[in-house]
């Protein structure tokens, strides 16, 4: 299990609290289907991605994008049992959706740039760090049930 | 591969870096120590605390190697050559590690450029920085 620091949890929760989920959901997912187009293939059912427009104005996408920032705010509620958390979703991600893991990774980094753009300065080196530990544990967890 | 477009973009963005080099370099270079501290084994020689003389000297050298190299990313094979026998000759740095800096040199641009970073800006600069890292990357083997 992931021992957290009260820093570390309060550093997560502050970053947290200065998100708007219902913009970074549908950016980030945006940003990981533009900076890496082989992640459309487990989206075919969402049409038109041909072009970064395409992406950026596509409703299925930015939909999805809020799916996931959703599912991120229960890790935050539970940074104790992240694993836990996502067990099912995990499964589901291998044995249903086939996502090959390397993906979560893509996409937790295309989340961490999508909230410097948004909070700049304030995502200091430290403040990086502790974000992007929580989303390595988000990954793993992810990854989970992958067997 | 990157399109003519995608070419001029990524030129245009880091010409207009060249006068915040120090800042952009040293803060890429912080943001890997903090997030991936394995990084700092490469640099014990130096004193890489935040905002210090070398660490300013040191971002501003990388980021005008990258300024430089986006004037002509045809030529990138011929131009970073003595680059590439530093860092897989001399410094021998893992390889693995051009992937890290290059998630924070991102990072710190994000931070930088705001909503300017669009995500066709962070496409064509995150492709330049795996060109660039993978010539740096080529000579090891
Ligand atoms: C932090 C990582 C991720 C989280 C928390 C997450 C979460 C979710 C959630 C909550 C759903 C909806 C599940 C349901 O309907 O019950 C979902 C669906 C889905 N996810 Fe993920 N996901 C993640 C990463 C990814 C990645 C990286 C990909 C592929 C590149 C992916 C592909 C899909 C697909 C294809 C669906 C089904 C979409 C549909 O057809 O409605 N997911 N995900
Ligand atoms: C795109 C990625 C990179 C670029 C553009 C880059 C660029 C440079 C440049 C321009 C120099 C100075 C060369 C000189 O003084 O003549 C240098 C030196 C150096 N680089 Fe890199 N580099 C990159 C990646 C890395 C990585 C990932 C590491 C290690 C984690 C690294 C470690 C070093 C070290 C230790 C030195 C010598 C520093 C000194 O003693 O002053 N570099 N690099």
């Amino acid at each position: 299990m992931v021992h957290w620091t009260d820093k570390e949890r309060s550093t997560v929760r502050a970053v947290w609290e200065k998100l708007d989920i219902d913009q970074i959901g549908p950016e980030a997912l945006a940003r990981v289907l533009i900076v890496y187009p082989w992640t459309e293939r487990y989206f075919g059912g969402f049409g038109d991605m041909f072009t970064a427009t395409a992406v950026l104005n596509n409703s299925k996408v930015a939909a999805q994008g809020k799916v996931v920032l959703k599912a991120l705010d229960r890790a935050v509620k539970n940074m104790d049992n992240i694993k836990g958390t996502y067990a099912a979703l995990s499964r589901m991600h291998y044995e249903k959706l086939n996502v090959d893991p390397d993906n979560f990774r893509l996409l937790a980094d295309c989340i961490t740039i999508t909230v410097a753009c948004k909070l700049k300065g304030d995502l200091s080196p430290q403040t990086q760090a502790t974000w992007q530990k929580f989303l390595s544990v988000v990954v793993e967890a992810m990854g989970s049930q992958y067997s | 591969m990157l399109s003519k477009r995608e070419k001029d973009l990524i030129a245009e963005v880091w010409t207009k870096l060249i006068p915040v080099a120090e800042d952009i370099g040293s803060d890429a270079l912080t943001r890997m120590f903090a997030t991936f501290p394995g990084t700092k084994t490469y640099f014990s020689h130096l004193d890489i605390s935040p905002r210090s003389a070398h660490l300013l000297s040191h971002g501003e050298k990388i980021v005008l190697a990258i300024a430089e190299g986006a004037q002509d990313i045809d030529q990138l094979a011929v131009s970073l050559a003595p680059l590439q026998t530093l860092h897989a000759y001399q410094l021998r740095i893992d390889p693995t590690n051009f992937k890290l800096f290059s998630h924070c040199m991102l990072v710190a641009l994000a931070a930088h450029m705001g909503d300017d970073f669009t995500p066709v800006v962070h496409a064509a600069i995150d492709k330049y920085l795996s060109a660039f890292a993978a010539v740096l990357a080529e000579k090891y083997r």
